[in-house]
């Protein structure tokens, strides 16, 4: 846990009554502690169809704070992986999806006209649920990223290849195996390789959409210790089924609820002392 | 009684029987044509044991004649009294059925034809001489006899009716012929290698000269390069014909006479043949040893007699060349229009036509492509080409004729659907999470394809290619019209510059079962070459996919999907 967070719950005990008092504005519920925070992706009135009367996203207004990790919990089927989605664009693969309203990152309209779809996915890196590396070695997995841009200097890869695989906690497993089939590994290293992968081409942003939900529970731990140590650097989005992991690893939460962003406010507050009825019932486990 | 059978029923015990009997049914089908072909193809390889005897017929009114026969026995049936009396034999008919042996004689230049049926009943003195000799010869198909004399030019060497030993005088003759074979292999190393250069040379500088007269702007100068040009190549032929002339001499010195069946006797010139042995002499390793030199010719040797003897190389080489040039022509074209039928076209009423079309296209009858290959490959772009290129060979066709090019595109053209169909099923079964999380990290779509998806999918494409190869390399109807000849005077791969000629026309393996086996004027000498042109055929098939099924294997494994 971030002791910082910790210090502003703490001023923060009595916050419980005036939220009731504004809790017909669901969607633009906002802790206050964002106020002070560096906002990095801002989402205002987003509305996201996949087809003229299957609405995902209704309405939803958040702020995403910068270099710190940020997590969508929610029953399936809330939209949590549509927003996220949202954020790198990757809901433009999708058939007929329509999306309205905006989402700027650092200024930057990411579905304004001019924006250049590859680029912005550099920018904002993503982590699926299920590891999903390249039928390559595990060398070619991390450069892969590197070489995309016509970077093919050896001795860059090299530094870049082993710097990634240090930060996400994977060099001294594979060092000596570098340039074996990345299928070979397991499940956690795999995804270790994917975040390592992403980290390669420096993203400012990381999503990561149930990146443990196919993992054992030390695997798991790995990944959520990595995490931890991720967002000095980066700013993290996470979806997550697992309560006790946002829990354990975000700053802040987001609970949605059918599309809707029912409440966000700082990982303390949402499973603490949550300010919506659902939320509550949610996170104490009554439906979800 | 009844429940125990309904049980039966319900355990699905007939129904596994029937599954069971269908694959072995299928299984023995398989296994019983490729014994069929193997047996009776390979048996033609076989030295077989000559025998002589003496055949006694029934003749009308008269006093039956006898005469010897010597050969190679063939096959035996039974023929029913009634054919054999309505064929003018007065057999007596109180016997039902005769046993008639087909009689390989040989000697086509004695008696006029080389198989003979024999009735069983009237064959006397069967014996099998340990001095009679198999000869295959160039000319007239094979021949049987007992050597009596070596000659050099009008000089006998040895004879036997002279007292010489036979062994010996068998010992001079190998000696001699192996002398023959070696001239004629320089013989041939001449006409088809430096005489066969010459020619081409000639026919580029008329062609050459031709081209600058139509353009108008021939010099003196030129004309007198080329002239020069065709006086020494004129020299340097004049030269190589001095030297044939001689070889030619040098091979005919030699000669043998040999006393065939009814005693009669024939010289043959050491020139005419190819191969000599006493197969009754000889032991089992002996006649191991001539099977695999019998089968060493027909794998590499050029075709004679009208395709009924000697080998089928070219017919291997030009299935094997066309293949090859097929694949390379249909992999790029089936592989793009899948990718962007699959990855780019906007997926909707018109794609689905679209594939419905390609689906249905794989079953147009070939002869169909084959008159298209004819009429547009050929006729349009090829006479276009013609006109274009080489005016100067007018109004003789370069292109504008069926050749090794068309055959391949018209059989490209017939295989794409399969190599689209397949690719396309490759590229759906890519999982959808590689394609994101390379899309992810800032990948084009483009880059996407190129990097992780095209190669992720190339086992599929590899698959594609083998059913296209599979179709391709037993597909006659449409090569007929399209390049295929019964017999080509050069291979498209040689020597000459461009080393390839796209041009030519070919051989072909299944065009040559058809011409060998229905085309030919000697039937029963041709059979056997059916049967082991088809079994080649069958084995240059499945070589040709299972180095194919190997590639797709070694890519299998290392672009092995992710486990779903």
């Amino acid at each position: 846990m971030n002791e910082m967070t910790n210090d502003k719950n703490a001023d923060l005990g009595g916050k419980a009554t005036s939220l009731d008092v504004t809790s017909a504005l669901k969607s633009s519920t906002r802790p206050e502690e964002l106020d002070s925070e560096e906002s990095c992706i801002e989402v205002e009135n987003l509305n996201l169809f996949y087809s003229q009367d299957k609405k995902a996203l209704d309405n939803v207004n958040l702020s995403i704070p910068k270099q710190r990790v940020t997590a969508f919990i929610g029953p399936s089927g809330c939209g949590k992986s549509s927003l996220l989605r949202c954020f790198n664009r990757m809901n433009d693969l999708v058939d007929d999806c329509v999306i309205e309203g905006s989402i700027t990152l650092d200024a930057l309209d990411i579905y304004g006209k001019s924006v250049d779809v590859a680029d912005l996915r550099r920018r904002v890196g993503m982590v699926f649920q299920k590891p999903n590396p390249f039928p390559k070695s595990i060398y070619e997995n991390v450069a892969y990223g590197l070489r995309i841009q016509g970077i093919n200097r050896k001795r860059v890869l090299d530094e870049v290849v082993e710097s990634s695989l240090r930060a996400a906690a994977l060099w001294d497993e594979v060092k000596d195996r570098l340039h074996d089939s990345a299928l070979g590994m397991s499940g956690g290293q795999q995804q270790r390789l994917v975040i390592a992968r992403t980290i390669a081409v420096e993203p400012e942003v990381l999503l990561l959409d149930e990146p443990a939900s196919a993992l054992d529970p030390i695997s798991t731990l790995k990944i959520e210790e990595l995490i931890n140590e991720l967002k000095t650097r980066y700013t993290i989005v996470i979806v997550t089924h697992n309560m006790q992991q946002a829990a354990r690893v975000s700053d802040y939460t987001a609970f949605m609820y059918m599309g809707n962003m029912v409440e966000f406010d700082t990982t303390d507050n949402i499973f603490t002392n949550p300010a919506e009825k659902q939320t509550e019932d949610y996170i104490t486990g009554r439906y979800g | 009684m009844k429940t125990e059978f309904n049980n039966w029923l319900r355990k699905g015990t007939p129904w596994i029987w029937i599954n069971a009997g269908a694959v072995a049914i299928s299984i023995v089908m398989v296994i019983g044509l490729l014994m069929l072909l193997a047996v009776r193809g390979i048996n033609h390889f076989w030295p077989k044991d000559v025998l002589q005897a003496t055949y006694t017929q029934p003749v009308n009114g008269g006093e039956p004649v006898s005469t010897q026969i010597v050969g190679e026995f063939v096959e035996s049936e039974q023929i029913s009294v009634g054919q054999i009396v309505s064929s003018g034999i007065p057999v007596d008919e109180s016997q039902d059925f005769y046993q008639r042996n087909l009689i390989k004689l040989g000697n086509r230049d004695l008696t006029g034809a080389d198989f003979s049926w024999v009735l069983e009943d009237y064959i006397s003195d069967v014996t099998y001489p340990e001095n009679v000799v198999t000869l295959e010869r160039r000319e007239w198909g094979n021949f049987y006899g007992f050597l009596e004399q070596v000659r050099e030019g009008d000089q006998t060497i040895a004879s036997v009716t002279e007292g010489a030993n036979f062994d010996e005088l068998w010992a001079e003759f190998n000696a001699r012929l192996a002398r023959a074979l070696e001239i004629q292999k320089q013989i041939y190393d001449i006409e088809n290698g430096a005489i066969g250069e010459i020619n081409y040379q000639m026919e580029r500088l008329r062609l050459e000269e031709r081209r600058l007269r139509l353009e108008g702007d021939i010099s003196a100068e030129v004309m007198g390069e080329i002239t020069a040009a065709r006086e020494e190549l004129d020299t340097r032929y004049s030269a190589l014909q001095g030297e044939l002339q001689e070889l030619y001499a040098q091979a005919n010195r030699d000669s043998a006479v040999f006393h065939a069946a009814n005693d009669q006797q024939t010289v043959v010139s050491l020139a005419d043949v190819v191969m000599a042995y006493q197969a009754n002499q000889m032991h089992v390793f002996a006649k191991i040893g001539t099977f695999f030199a019998k089968l060493g010719e027909f794998l590499t040797a050029e075709p004679r007699e009208a395709n009924t003897e000697g080998g089928i190389f070219p017919a291997i080489f030009g299935t094997v060349m066309m293949v090859l040039l097929m694949s390379v022509f249909v992999t790029p074209f089936g592989v793009v229009a899948a990718v962007y039928l699959r990855e780019y076209a906007r997926q909707g009423i018109v794609t689905r036509t679209i594939r419905i079309a390609v689906n249905n296209l794989a079953g147009v009858p070939s002869i169909v492509y084959g008159v298209f290959g004819l009429g547009f490959f050929i006729y349009i772009i090829g006479g276009e080409i013609d006109q274009m290129f080489y005016p100067e060979a007018l109004p003789a066709p370069t292109f504008g004729t069926p050749g090794l090019l068309w055959a391949s595109l018209t059989l490209a053209l017939l295989t794409v659907p399969v190599v689209i169909v397949a690719t396309e099923e490759g590229l759906a079964r890519i999982p959808r999470s590689v394609r994101e999380g390379s899309l992810a990290l800032g990948a084009t779509k483009f880059e996407t394809l190129w990097r992780v998806v095209l190669p992720m999918a190339s086992p599929a494409m590899m698959t594609g290619l083998i059913l296209a190869v599979a179709r391709a390399a037993g597909e006659v109807a449409p090569l007929m019209l399209v390049g295929v000849v019964k017999l080509a005077p050069s291979l498209p791969l040689d020597g000459n510059y461009p080393y390839l000629h796209l041009e030519q026309k070919f051989m072909h393996l299944g065009f040559h079962i058809y011409d060998v086996g229905f085309q030919s004027p000697n039937v029963e000498a041709a059979r056997p070459l059916v049967f082991a042109t088809a079994l080649l055929l069958v084995i240059v098939i499945a070589i040709l996919n299972l180095t194919a099924v190997g590639l797709r294997n070694r890519l299998r494994e290392k672009y092995k999907a992710l486990d779903t």
